[in-house]
């Protein structure tokens, strides 16, 4: 990058080796000069953003553009997303093109990505959602949820059973529908001005109400939220604003884990490794928690991965644009799962996804289960969402 | 030395060597990862080579040999000397995949490793077993062994346990002519010939490439405690080191960080450390923990009676790191005075600790430099940082006089040029100043009988003709 700053390489010799990055930002926690690769990757994506769409097509910017402005960040288009995939999924349709094999025809990314695809919610199930709940005692944080756009389409289930945990726990928990996407895919992309327009959208929202903490369940999107104050550090009327956000953020594991839960109230007897999620232990810092949690539920028999802190190759949409890549690693991934284990637990989206991935193309879907911990630790306390 | 540039002919005699061609990089962009390491300088090379095996190595080397190309081996390239810059072009081997073999053997107290195995993942090996391998370089996480064995790195636990060479009882090394022979062997006593091992290790790569090691380990100490001491006075503090170490304590690592470090480390994480203090020592005891608490109390107690405004103790794990954390933070902390760190390690005999602060004190003022103090006060292996920007020549012409004056003073103090970083590129100009001529022609005619073509890892140690010191890139 210092390279391409000085001149001694051009943009487009450094645009490969960035752009396969995986940005699980291990390094930082390894270096031994607290170099912040992060905000250097970061800045480097911004100006081969910038660089690559002034030399690409119109076109070309145009469906990004809609991608990155409209689609993802509108949680209607995403809402639009899901219900699209659960008409698809449970009209039928998506028997027959698997049956048809249609599916072997997609590129290789998207034909591996719709077998292991979450069964989505219907949209009257979404819409149902209260936007306050209140536990039975008086409660002991006031929270807002943060529901993530990706989290909420593909994995609606885990943010209602999210929603019904902590207020298990003693919380009252709040959905403030003026929420957005936390932008971390586009600061990944380089696309950093669309993403301090949804941080700030994010502050502003959260600011409406008297708060204790906001709570996510996405390891990347917590890391996104958590640096929100580097993002807007150089702008005197948000800096202050957004340093206050991030005092506030917190992933579910360190709110549950200081709550008292009715673990144990189901039975279980499970074998489960834990996957944990890079941006999570390396951007957020949020290591002993999910494991504490993990270990504190009643018939759980813990095995530690093996290589545990090397990233899964999921790394947000990584795996899509860098299918083979992505697998590569995703196998050598697989080789750490040992032998009897029967649950693969995960805190964030896209690791779910990729994990699930894993285990498909090891071909052990019948023996091995991916959640995520919220799931687990639902289940353990008998929790079920109503209408199931 | 005329060396031969690569062309196609030989990279096809190289493919033919190595069997996928992912492993031989020769576009711009893979080789500009390649160009540089943690010191000074940009340096590309024509050609990558990841080999797997020593036979692979090997089977390089000699080609390089027999067409007269330069070949500079790599590890991770945390290196603070220019070790491996690629400074006449032609191959860098990458050794860092060579990371296949970590076998502790607990009934020998040995570890065999290959060379790309990273010096943390040796820790956690012996760990799992009760041993330990001492050396611990501040970049052990991610430098590899290969590279700590060539610079024969340190790390601040040199005080009591020694360095990397302390603890290496064989190699494998492939020579500059492409055969591969195995010095030392398993055993703590060997005196079969000349020690080979030893003249390999901190031999930074001119020698030949280490492709395995057999290293020494010990069993671990069970439990550690820990002291801060804040000193108003930075003569003092060095007086404290000489009266602990001559008190029948040894500790495992007594670190120092001077007044402008404390203040980059306040700027950067604020933790509450004296800004008006001129130094704090951090003192680490080890072994078992009736004896580490006894011992990290008399520690206490001299630094009291030495002079300390104030010493904190801590046995608990997670508040000795929180004392630890201020020394860690320091090279993060100090880089951001200014863009350009030139990082020094030049070792005094550890009664000369306080001559040698004053000494730098006094080149700081002189040249009017951003110069602080920190490091492994305990082993007298000082690290004088001094930070600046590369663009403002005319204070880098000032950097260089001060370097220099650093150098001397270490020697007139009785002292050395490096005590762990290596000599490469950045200190080959000072080195008959320590060595003399004599000294350094012995040296020379080592490396001639060794290397006669002069490929392995040119432009390290020995200056070149006329050759002068210069931080200025590009001229």
């Amino acid at each position: 990058m210092k390279l391409a700053a000085e001149g001694v390489i051009s943009y487009d010799e450094l645009k490969e080796p960035i752009d396969l990055c995986l940005g699980c930002r291990a390094c930082e926690t390894a270096c031994p000069s607290g170099v912040k690769y992060g905000k250097i990757l970061e800045e480097t994506r911004e100006a081969l953003y910038h660089n690559h769409r002034e030399n690409s097509s119109l076109p070309f910017q145009r469906t990004q553009d809609l991608l990155f402005r409209k689609v993802i960040p509108s949680s209607k288009q995403i809402t639009r997303g899901a219900n699209l995939l659960w008409f698809y999924q449970s009209s039928g349709l998506q028997k027959l093109a698997r049956k048809t094999k249609l599916t072997d025809v997609l590129p290789g990314s998207l034909s591996s990505f719709e077998k292991i695809l979450p069964e989505a919610a219907s949209p009257a199930k979404r819409k149902k959602r209260a936007a306050v709940l209140k536990p039975s005692t008086s409660p002991k944080w006031k929270i807002a949820f943060f529901t993530g756009c990706i989290m909420d389409g593909l994995f609606e289930k885990v943010n209602s059973l999210s929603l019904e945990l902590l207020k298990l726990a003693g919380c009252e928990v709040h959905v403030i529908p003026e929420q957005t996407c936390c932008g971390a895919l586009h600061a990944h992309s380089g696309r950093k001005q669309d993403a301090i327009q949804l941080a700030k959208k994010n502050i502003a929202a959260f600011e409406e109400m008297d708060i204790d903490y906001i709570v996510n369940n996405a390891g990347g999107c917590g890391a996104m939220l958590a640096e929100y104050d580097k993002l807007l550090e150089n702008d005197e009327e948000w800096a202050e604003r957004a340093h206050a956000f991030v005092q506030k953020t917190r992933d579910i594991s360190q709110i549950l884990v200081q709550c008292e839960l009715p673990l144990g109230n189901v039975e279980m007897d499970r074998k489960v490794t834990y996957q944990p999620s890079c941006h999570m232990t390396n951007v957020q810092g949020v290591v002993d928690e999910p494991l504490q949690l993990l270990e504190s539920i009643p018939g759980v028999i813990f095995k530690p991965l093996s290589k545990a802190e090397m990233c899964c190759g999921s790394a947000g949409i990584y795996n899509l644009v860098h299918f083979h890549e992505s697998m590569k690693i995703l196998d050598e991934k697989m080789k750490g799962v040992e032998q009897d284990v029967e649950m693969i637990v995960t805190t964030n989206p896209g690791c779910l996804l990729q994990m699930r991935l894993g285990v498909h193309r090891e071909k052990l879907e019948e023996k091995i289960e991916v959640v995520h911990l919220v799931e687990l630790i639902a289940a353990s306390c008998g929790l079920t969402l109503t209408d199931e | 030395m005329v060396f031969q540039k690569i062309d196609r002919q030989i990279i096809e005699l190289i493919k033919d060597i190595i069997p996928e061609h992912s492993r031989v990089l020769t576009d711009k962009n893979d080789l500009a990862g390649y160009s540089f390491d943690a010191s000074f300088g940009t340096y590309f090379p024509e050609v990558v080579i990841q080999p797997l095996t020593t036979q692979e190595a090997a089977d390089i080397v000699k080609l390089a040999n027999e067409k007269s190309i330069p070949i500079y081996p790599r590890g991770q390239s945390t290196s603070l000397s220019g070790g491996p810059l690629p400074v006449e072009g032609g191959i860098v081997l990458d050794l860092s995949r060579m990371d296949q073999k970590l076998d502790v053997i607990p009934e020998d107290l040995i570890v065999i490793v290959s060379p790309g195995v990273l010096t943390g993942a040796i820790h956690e090996a012996a760990e799992k077993y009760g041993l330990f391998y001492p050396p611990d370089p501040s970049s052990s996480a991610i430098s590899t062994i290969g590279g700590n064995l060539a610079e024969n790195s340190g790390g601040p636990r040199g005080l009591k346990y020694g360095v990397t060479k302390d603890y290496v009882l064989g190699l494998e090394v492939v020579t500059p002519q492409g055969d591969i022979i195995r010095t030392g062997g398993k055993t703590v006593k060997n005196v079969t010939g000349y020690d080979l091992t030893k003249l390999i290790i901190g031999s930074e790569g001119t020698l030949g490439i280490i492709t395995e090691a057999t290293l020494q380990v010990i069993p671990k100490p069970p439990s550690t405690a820990t002291a801060m001491a804040i000193f108003d006075d930075v003569v003092t503090s060095g007086k404290a080191i000489s009266t602990i170490l001559t008190s029948g304590i040894l500790p495992s690592k007594i670190e120092m960080i001077d007044q402008a470090c404390i203040a980059a480390v306040e700027d950067y994480s604020p933790s509450g450390l004296p800004l008006d203090a001129e130094a704090i020592l951090l003192i680490e005891v080890d072994g078992k923990p009736l004896s580490v608490a006894e011992e990290i109390q008399e520690v206490g107690e001299i630094c009291r009676s030495s002079g300390a405004r104030n010493v904190v103790m801590a046995t608990e794990l997670s508040q000795q790191a929180n004392l630890w954390k201020a020394r860690k933070m320091v090279s993060p902390a100090i880089t951001r005075i200014k863009p350009t760190k030139i990082s020094e390690d030049a070792t005094i005999p550890i009664s000369k600790i306080p001559d040698m602060f004053e000494k730098l004190k006094n080149i700081k003022e002189k040249y009017q430099l951003d110069l602080v103090i920190f490091g492994h006060a305990g082993d007298g292996n000082l690290h004088p940082n001094i930070l600046a920007d590369k663009r403002d020549s005319d204070e880098m012409k000032r950097v260089e006089q001060a370097v220099k004056e650093i150098f001397e003073a270490a020697l007139q103090l009785g002292g050395t040029l490096s005590g762990e970083h290596g000599i490469g590129t950045m200190k080959s100009s000072f080195l008959e100043m320590e060595l003399g001529p004599v000294g350094l022609d012995m040296m020379k005619r080592i490396k001639e009988s060794w290397d006669p073509n002069g490929i392995m890892n040119p432009g390290k140690i020995f200056p070149g003709k006329d050759q002068v010191f210069s931080l200025m890139e590009g001229e």
